[in-house]
């Protein structure tokens, strides 16, 4: 290696620096050897579960932390993944050999519960397996991508941006709870069995659906990471701090706003629908208000700035959950409106935040000895 | 949908229903106002909004409560002493809550919205705790109770005349409060330029803290009148809170007379819509027309232009 | 058009005639009624240096504003080599070829010097083609030139924050020139300067308005007369005077509202 006193390695824009490969490492090996030995087929199908909503926090990271522009409403694009994972799931349920004794037979159950009597036509695609995953992506990003140019375009602030995303996702949970025939309503598509002919029930299953959504979700930390260190992440953190002066270095800065939303929404409904093949149904519960702001806690708890800290912050909010609401329910929501105030005031930059000041000039200190690396920092929060 | 209805059935549910979107309209107004208050003027995201507004309702039915069991001869008269009671409760926890969580986020606007969700999720447990997770009601005095038959097809109930009575006198109150008063031109001051303000002697810190605490106590007042259209239960504020802030920001949030006009155009469409369509189907249509209006029209109804 | 609004020597000729690098006729905005730039006509020449100067609230700011964008004009037109910018996106102006400097350093805080630079460089300034921008040599070495003009060639790893005032302003600068605009438009960039600064940024200007067009709004009388071309007075909204710093200065119309007090 060159010394690092000579600009040309100073100025190199590696793809990821030592610490952040052993931060990868150590995050592949926790999902793909640590949990899988350790835990049960029951528990690690939770940590599953769990690991679906870090894609929602990986995707707030880059359009909250580094683009400043706080969606309220990432549950619309967990569920609309989910929902539409859903459907493709819950036609295979449906053919007509499962289905004899409804009135009309090969239809999902609650379209006969409901008085339907044919497919509507936006269900007609899903039995299609190459439309459906298509459809994960392109549908949320379409999505996305209307709601974010129409904003962005208008110079919607902040603030606003947080309050019509979180409307957002009220109207849609009202709309999937109202409209029961089309939707399955309040309980929405319960009942999924096989992807394919595969039954997806089985611990087997569960087993194999754990480690492909694992491998998913390093492949969307390693898109992320690529993102942040190229010039587009630059730009996002310049944007948050001096939108003016990006927009006048001649850049569009509503389409970029845009694009980090629009990735934001495509980690999310990725999510949704690995979430849909694990758990094994979907419902309004996860698209709406509640939800949605819970996923922000998540990444907030991680370090908003932190791809990683996205991951931990979501199993350690998830592992916290489960454990005191096994244990004193009345106490969780105490908690987890506490966890909301502290990281805000005492840690606005969460665990990573902690990691930073705390625990890696330490770690750095050591590893210079075996590796000189650019100390070329990731910009901080401004707080 | 409309064939099926004489014009004389129209226009009699066009008035009904018009006045029963007015109580829905007197609700989302005071909660609107408190929340024009400190969203608007300090620029403050609220998320807690609605648990001050069912801290107000549970007052008024700890007073119902008490009335009833110590003071029956008085009961006719307790509202009014509840409603006293939801503002002082609902501003002086306003007051704490500026004291010790709002004060230190002013400049991060986004963030005092994550803290005031988590504080939101606190109170509703405490709300849980404390009164149960049962949904209670009032009992309203015997004056409140009836309506007033207009004509053959149309009657309106007094306990709605008097919540819009109520809301009324409020609304006024506040406008005369912001506009006219010293403390009205202190607040606008602190908004338009702290550092000024500061400079020219006015108290930041006491006026953010009382104008924080207003919001809050309106937002109790809001609860008071909430307890004779609905029940009362931990979670029932959150209900109405994304309505609110559709509210204030669609009335343009520096606005009290768009906040006004933005509460009850919603109102309206919403009630008069859930006649002919179901109520979530009126919801839905509802909410989705105001957001799609603020993508086209981000600034509000009321806005001005100014150099930015 | 009111005649006796138009500098001297265009009168006579048709603005259309000439080649203009900025054509600013009847230029006007108001906020809900006041009108903060009233009527403003003036045209740039190439290769020009042209001041603004004007009492404050007489409206230079909201002049380069409405060039670069930012405001919207109420009426009027703003001709950039016969493109009418009133109608293009603030990026899309840039992209012409129009660069602006604010008032206070506005700059990246919490990037570095270098990462400044790289954001202003001109390349990948769509959302794809900002995804596969590579820092290749020809940007470091870009960066790296910029960098020595700016006198910042030792800081280019350090966070922008903490420079000093005076190197924000240059680094500001360096983003600008970095973009190689035919037309630079400096707001008050001396001011807030040390002496030492002053002139360093002086000999800078000097340095790097060669080949281009340049507006620049400044108080400090020394430095305007050091550079400019020619002045144009603003006051109350609209343009009091112009011609040469000689002219302007014996101008009794100035003299009373400007370099009076």
């Amino acid at each position: 290696m060159i010394s690092p006193k000579s600009t040309s390695t100073v100025h190199d824009n590696p793809f990821m620096k030592p610490m952040e490969w052993i931060s990868l490492a150590l995050l592949a090996a926790v999902i793909f050897l640590v949990l899988p030995m350790l835990l049960d087929a029951f528990r690690l199908n939770l940590v599953g579960k769990y690991l679906t909503y870090s894609f929602v926090a990986l995707g707030l990271v880059i359009c909250w932390g580094f683009g400043g522009i706080l969606s309220l409403g990432q549950g619309v694009f967990f569920g609309l993944g989910g929902y539409l994972m859903a459907m493709f799931l819950k036609l295979e349920a449906s053919s007509v050999e499962n289905t004899k004794i409804q009135s009309t037979p090969g239809i999902p159950d609650f379209m006969d519960w409901n008085q339907i009597t044919e497919l509507p036509w936006f269900w007609k695609p899903f039995t299609s397996l190459p439309f459906t995953i298509l459809a994960v992506i392109v549908v949320p990003a379409f999505f996305a991508f209307v709601i974010g140019s129409a904003m962005f375009r208008r110079r919607v602030g902040g603030t606003y941006f947080a309050i019509i995303t979180q409307a957002i996702a009220a109207i849609l949970t009202i709309l999937i709870v109202g409209q029961q025939g089309y939707t399955g309503g309040i309980n929405g598509i319960t009942d999924l069995r096989t992807l394919n002919g595969w039954d997806i029930r089985t611990d087997r299953a569960h087993n194999i659906l754990y480690f492909v959504n694992g491998g998913l979700l390093v492949a969307c930390i390693l898109f992320a990471q690529y993102v942040k260190r190229s010039k587009l992440g630059r730009i996002l953190v310049a944007m948050r701090d001096k939108e003016d002066r990006v927009r006048f270095s001649g850049y569009p800065v509503a389409s970029f706003k845009t694009f980090a939303f629009c990735l934001a929404a495509v980690f999310a409904a990725i999510g949704g629908a690995m979430f849909t093949l694990q758990v094994g149904f979907m419902s309004p519960s996860f698209v709406g208000i509640v939800p949605s702001i819970e996923m922000v806690i998540y990444a907030a708890v991680g370090g908003r700035l932190s791809l990683f800290g996205a991951v931990w912050g979501t199993l350690l909010v998830n592992w916290a959950k489960t454990t005191f609401s096994e244990s004193f329910p009345e106490l969780w929501l105490f908690g987890l409106g506490g966890l909301f105030i502290l990281v805000v005031l005492a840690f606005p930059n969460g665990l990573a935040g902690i990691y930073r000041t705390y625990v890696e000039p330490r770690l750095t200190r050591r590893v210079k000895a075996l590796e000189p690396a650019p100390a070329v920092a990731l910009p901080h929060a401004a707080e | 949908m409309l064939g099926d209805y004489s014009l004389t059935d129209l226009s009699s549910i066009f008035v009904m229903q018009g006045f029963a979107g007015l109580i829905l309209f007197s609700v989302y107004t005071l909660m609107a106002l408190g929340l024009a208050i400190i969203f608007g003027q300090m620029g403050v995201i609220n998320m807690a909004h609605g648990e001050f507004m069912i801290l107000g309702a549970y007052m008024t039915y700890l007073c119902s409560g008490f009335f009833q069991t110590h003071l029956p001869a008085l009961f006719p008269a307790y509202f009014f002493v509840a409603m006293a009671l939801a503002f002082v409760a609902s501003g002086a926890l306003g007051m704490l809550v500026e004291w010790a969580l709002i004060r230190h986020l002013y400049k991060r606007p986004l963030d005092t919205l994550l803290a005031t969700w988590g504080l939101s999720l606190i109170l509703q447990q405490a709300y849980r705790t404390i009164f149960g997770p049962r949904e209670v009601g009032v009992e309203l005095p015997a004056w409140l109770i009836g309506s007033v038959q207009v004509t053959d097809t149309i009657e309106i109930p007094i306990n709605g005349m008097f919540v819009m009575a109520i809301t009324l006198l409020i609304t006024a109150g506040v406008a005369l409060l912001m506009y006219r008063s010293r403390f009205g031109a202190q607040v606008r001051a602190v908004v338009q330029n702290r550092p000024m303000a500061g400079a020219v002697g006015i108290d930041t810190e006491k006026v953010d803290r009382l104008t924080f605490g207003l919001g809050c106590g309106i937002a109790g007042v809001a609860g008071s009148a909430f307890t004779m259209v609905g029940s009362t239960g931990p979670t029932s504020g959150q209900l109405y809170i994304v309505d609110t802030f559709l509210i204030v920001v669609f009335g343009g949030a520096a606005s009290l007379l768009g906040t006004i006009a933005s509460a009850f155009s919603i109102s309206q469409t919403q009630s008069t819509l859930e006649f002919f369509l179901s109520g979530s189907t009126a919801k839905v249509i509802t909410l989705l027309a105001v957001v799609g209006i603020l993508m086209l029209r981000p600034q509000g109804l009321f806005t001005l232009k100014v150099r930015r | 058009m009111n005649a006796a609004l138009l500098p001297s020597h265009i009168i006579g000729a048709a603005p259309a005639e000439k080649n203009f690098l900025l054509a600013v006729e009847g230029l006007t905005v108001s906020f809900d009624g006041f009108k903060a730039v009233n009527d403003v006509s003036f045209y740039v020449d190439p290769n020009e240096i042209r001041v603004i100067i004007g009492p404050n609230g007489a409206g230079k700011t909201t002049v380069l504003d409405l060039i670069c964008g930012r405001t919207r004009a109420s009426s009027g037109s703003i001709k950039y080599k016969g493109t009418e910018l009133t109608k293009l996106s603030e990026s899309a102006i840039v992209q012409a070829g129009v660069g602006r400097k604010f008032q206070t350093p506005s700059i990246y805080d919490d990037l570095t010097v270098f990462e400044n630079l790289e954001i202003s460089y001109p390349r990948g300034r769509s959302v794809f083609g900002a995804l596969t921008f590579k820092r290749d040599a020809e940007v470091r070495d870009r960066i790296e030139e910029v960098a020595g003009m700016i006198f910042l060639k030792d800081q280019l790893l350090e966070r922008a924050e903490f420079l000093s005032h005076g190197q924000k302003q240059w680094l500001e600068i360096g983003m600008l020139l970095i973009q190689d605009p035919e037309l630079l438009m400096l707001d008050e960039p001396v001011a807030g300067m040390s002496v030492g600064e002053r002139i360093k940024t002086a000999e800078l200007l000097n340095q790097i308005i060669v080949g281009r067009s340049v507006l620049v709004i400044e108080h400090d009388m020394k430095f305007v007369e050091d550079i400019a071309h020619r002045v144009t007075v603003l006051h109350q909204g609209k343009v009091l005077s112009e011609g040469s710093m000689d002219r302007v200065k014996n101008d009794p119309k100035v003299i009373e509202v400007y370099l009076g007090h």
